[in-house]
């Protein structure tokens, strides 16, 4: 085959979705830092949410499968510590996907904006931790359902 | 300005057998906490610092330069090589003293990660500002639990007071310093653990007070753990348990 562009590679991870919160992207996340031609290698810098978050080397298989699906032979897979990664660098799209799904965006405040059941705003905090590294756990006092709340780091 | 391969490399075993050792020592809670939200916070705090681990040792094992990966370094030493600070293998006693462990460390790491973003080595500096993220919320879950318990019943007082006593003599070895920690000031990569005292004793002060428990007056040291001179007896029961799998099959991968 004949070497895709870098634009193309982009869009086809795009496609790509995270395995723990499959409404959201690799790219929308924004762990995918860069990608590059290194001759015929295609060279993939990814940056983990959080240092132990056991999903990472699952995102390194799903971005190598899907690249491997579309073709290219050379893969690389860079891991890039430097700069660490912030929930600032998480799309609009994404923040919109994961309230519909029932995750609270990260809002710089350090706490949820509001409910993502009732759009409620008396909300409590349960716990610092949840189901995935990347999440707290809130319960919203006006329909008493709790919540996950993606947190801001 | 160049640094000594060996000095660099006992640093970064003390960073990464700190997490590591106290990283195991928060999973064994998995399954067995108070409440769920406390096991899942628990695990999570586990698995960051393995995380935290796999970065320093991985580092280390490059420095090292003998080809070998952060889990031959984790799962194959046994226990004179470790460089990790006694507190940390202490045992977890109750839900308290294993939470009240975690503040003495978290507040430690809280002020030195702060120092070692601004480290002369890249790579340090890309550690700990990945670390430090995790740390603020580790420490600010730790100190809310500090104080809920110490300023909480008559009981959870009690406990949180005797486990601070028994803690206590393990807190200076944190703030001890040798030809390494010098090695590392002088080329810029860490600063002198010492230098930190002041900033941590500020910290802890503030959140023990609120926690209405009395910090021990004494300043004997328990030591022998950040220089490998002579680990507890805890180590190695640790270890057996960590490393049975390596150990009973080496090389052995799922």
């Amino acid at each position: 085959m004949t070497q895709p562009s870098v634009k193309q590679v982009w869009e086809w991870l795009e496609t790509i979705p995270d395995p723990e919160i499959p409404v959201i992207t690799l790219v929308d996340l924004g762990i995918i830092r860069d990608v590059a031609f290194d001759g015929e290698t295609c060279v993939v810098s990814v940056t983990p949410t959080y240092s132990g978050c056991p999903a990472t080397s699952m995102i390194n298989m799903d971005i190598e499968t899907k690249l491997r699906d579309m073709g290219l032979k050379q893969i690389e897979l860079k891991q890039q510590l430097a700069p660490a990664w912030t929930t600032d660098w998480m799309s609009d799209k994404a923040r919109d996907a994961l309230e519909k799904y029932g995750i609270a965006p990260p809002q710089p405040s350090g706490g949820p904006k509001r409910c993502p059941h009732c759009g409620g705003n008396h909300l409590e905090k349960l716990s610092q931790f949840g189901s995935t590294p990347c999440k707290a756990q809130w319960r919203c006092q006006d329909c008493l359902e709790p919540f996950e709340f993606f947190k801001c780091i | 300005m160049s640094v000594d391969k060996q000095q660099l490399l006992q640093f970064l075993l003390r960073q990464g057998d700190n997490t590591l050792v106290l990283g195991h020592r928060v999973s064994e809670w998995c399954g067995h906490s108070p409440i769920l939200e406390e096991d899942i916070a628990l695990a999570n705090t586990a698995l960051d610092l393995i995380g935290q681990t796999q970065m320093w040792l991985g580092y280390a094992a490059e420095v090292q330069g003998e080809g070998k990966s952060a889990d031959d370094l984790a799962f194959l030493r046994d226990a004179w090589d470790f460089r990790n600070v006694l507190l940390v293998e202490m045992p977890n006693g109750d839900f308290g003293q294993t939470l009240l462990r975690q503040f003495l460390f978290d507040a430690f790491q809280s002020v030195l990660m702060g120092r070692l973003m601004k480290s002369s080595d890249e790579q340090v500096a890309a550690i700990a500002a990945k670390a430090s993220k995790e740390i603020t919320y580790h420490v600010e879950r730790s100190a809310d639990t500090v104080v809920g318990l110490g300023d909480g019943t008559e009981e959870s007082h009690n406990r949180m007071q005797a486990a601070l006593e028994y803690l206590w003599p393990y807190v200076g070895e944190m703030f001890e310093s040798d030809e390494t920690d010098a090695a590392m000031a002088a080329a810029g990569i860490a600063p002198d653990p010492a230098s930190l005292r002041e900033e941590y004793e500020a910290l802890i002060g503030k959140v023990f007070a609120e926690a209405t428990l009395s910090v021990p007056e004494s300043r004997y040291n328990h030591k022998g753990g950040r220089t490998g001179y002579m680990h507890t007896e805890h180590l190695g029961h640790l270890l057996t348990s960590m490393q049975w799998l390596q150990r009973a099959y080496p090389g052995c991968e799922w």
